[in-house]
């Protein structure tokens, strides 16, 4: 679910900004093919999310989607700079996931009446390009972030290890998601 | 997922992303006139950052995905059809008739606007004058150097007292991107009407279909009265 959202919105990102900045556009030309590559990937992106829901470890996901739907008061503790502790997600990447989720329903809609809206005349909504060009900044400045916490940031940059191959180190775990470590490890005793 | 939660747990997840989801699809109603009460912000922002981001301006089009490139020496616009005296100016000719001005609003049939244009050129009457329409002419195809955009106006509507062919764009000389050296401003209709990189006028006794409205855009693109839009 990350990597098809994040190699989907890297190219669908790329091919749309080469369509709405007049520089890049006039660099780059190519216009009719830039614009079936963005239509395509959107449409490959939808397919491969409903694929890995249909075809994933659907438990999981499910498992997943209840964890970062349920907030307690720890994450509440843990957002007010408590240094609450927190489970295998912490309260700022369950609202990063949550922001995602809503900004990818968001995308696909307004997207959807920028297509279908050129073909019947019916679904022309005016605002919908000013809608989708809004959604990208809001997901370039929530991407740069994310970018700079799993890439820069000293003390959280390690958490990549956890989306790359699948561990993190056990210190590490313990003291950032230290209630999803502890009860691994009693699991474990 | 339904299950009762204990009182120190929250279903916040589902609720922050309903709201997200209702508010943005609500913008669909309103994110027009905020933006428009926001531009004179981001336009200046944009002009800050040497005008990169086309915040509250243009957003370049082409079909053919490239485009045409403007000399001086060799562009010519021919003027023909059905008129008594058909004639090919040179850039310079264009330039020496008397020259017109005019600021006006630019709407793209796709939802942006670009307010106080600034556009200098010359009054298609101007044109009209130099090779005298025939009687039977009731339009003119403009063809672009873009192979194959073309579009047309009535003799009618290129007698509004704002329809111009553009030669400059705030004050400067119209760039690639804008169509140089010549190109079709209706303000009252729709861009994809404007034909730009202009090589070619032709007087027409019947109003031919257009690039856009072969591909079922209309002929008449008036602005918040065409196209699926209405005002």
């Amino acid at each position: 679910m990350h990597w098809v959202h994040a190699s989907a919105f890297f190219v669908l990102f790329g091919s749309g900004l080469c369509l709405y900045l007049p520089s890049l556009a006039q660099l780059v030309g190519r216009r009719p093919l830039l614009k079936d590559i963005h239509v395509y990937t959107a449409l490959a992106w939808l397919a491969a999310l409903a694929l890995v829901i249909l075809a994933g470890d659907r438990r999981r996901l499910l498992a997943d989607a209840r964890e970062i739907d349920v907030f307690d008061d720890d994450d509440l503790g843990w957002l007010r700079r408590r240094g609450n502790p927190q489970g295998r997600f912490n309260a700022g990447q369950k609202i990063n996931t949550i922001v995602t989720a809503a900004l990818a329903f968001l995308f696909a809609l307004t997207g959807f009446f920028l297509w279908y809206g050129e073909r019947n005349h019916a679904f022309r909504l005016q605002n919908a390009l000013v809608v989708h060009d809004w959604l990208m900044y809001i997901s370039f400045f929530l991407v740069l972030g994310h970018l700079y916490l799993s890439l820069v940031n000293p003390s959280t940059r390690h958490s990549l290890s956890g989306i790359t191959r699948g561990w993190v180190r056990e210190d590490w775990a313990l003291k950032h998601h230290a209630k999803w470590a502890r009860a691994l490890l009693a699991r474990e005793d | 997922m339904s299950d009762a939660l204990p009182p120190s747990e929250h279903r916040y997840g589902r609720r922050g992303f309903l709201l997200l989801v209702a508010g943005g699809a609500s913008s669909l109603l309103w994110a027009g006139p905020v933006s428009s009460f926001l531009s004179p912000l981001t336009s200046a922002g944009s002009q800050l950052v040497g005008n990169l981001f086309p915040v509250g301006g243009w957003r370049i089009y082409t079909i053919s995905g490239s485009m045409p490139i403007f000399d001086p020496s060799s562009w010519r616009l021919e003027i023909g059809g059905l008129v008594k005296r058909p004639r090919t100016l040179t850039y310079d000719e264009l330039t020496a008739l008397p020259q017109a001005e005019q600021t006006s609003t630019f709407h793209c049939v796709t939802g942006w606007t670009v307010k106080n244009v600034h556009w200098a050129g010359v009054r298609f009457q101007q044109l009209f004058d130099l090779v005298q329409p025939l009687p039977s002419a009731t339009a003119v195809n403009f063809v672009s150097l873009e192979r194959p955009y073309e579009d047309s106006l009535t003799l009618q509507q290129l007698r509004l007292p704002d329809a111009m062919l553009a030669l400059k764009l705030d004050h400067q000389p119209l760039s690639r991107p804008h169509g140089s050296p010549a190109r079709v401003i209706l303000p009252e209709m729709y861009g994809y009407k404007g034909v730009k990189w202009l090589t070619k006028m032709e007087f027409v006794a019947k109003q031919p279909l257009g690039y856009w409205e072969q591909h079922g855009y209309d002929q008449n693109a008036w602005v918040g009265r065409s196209n699926g839009y209405s005002s």
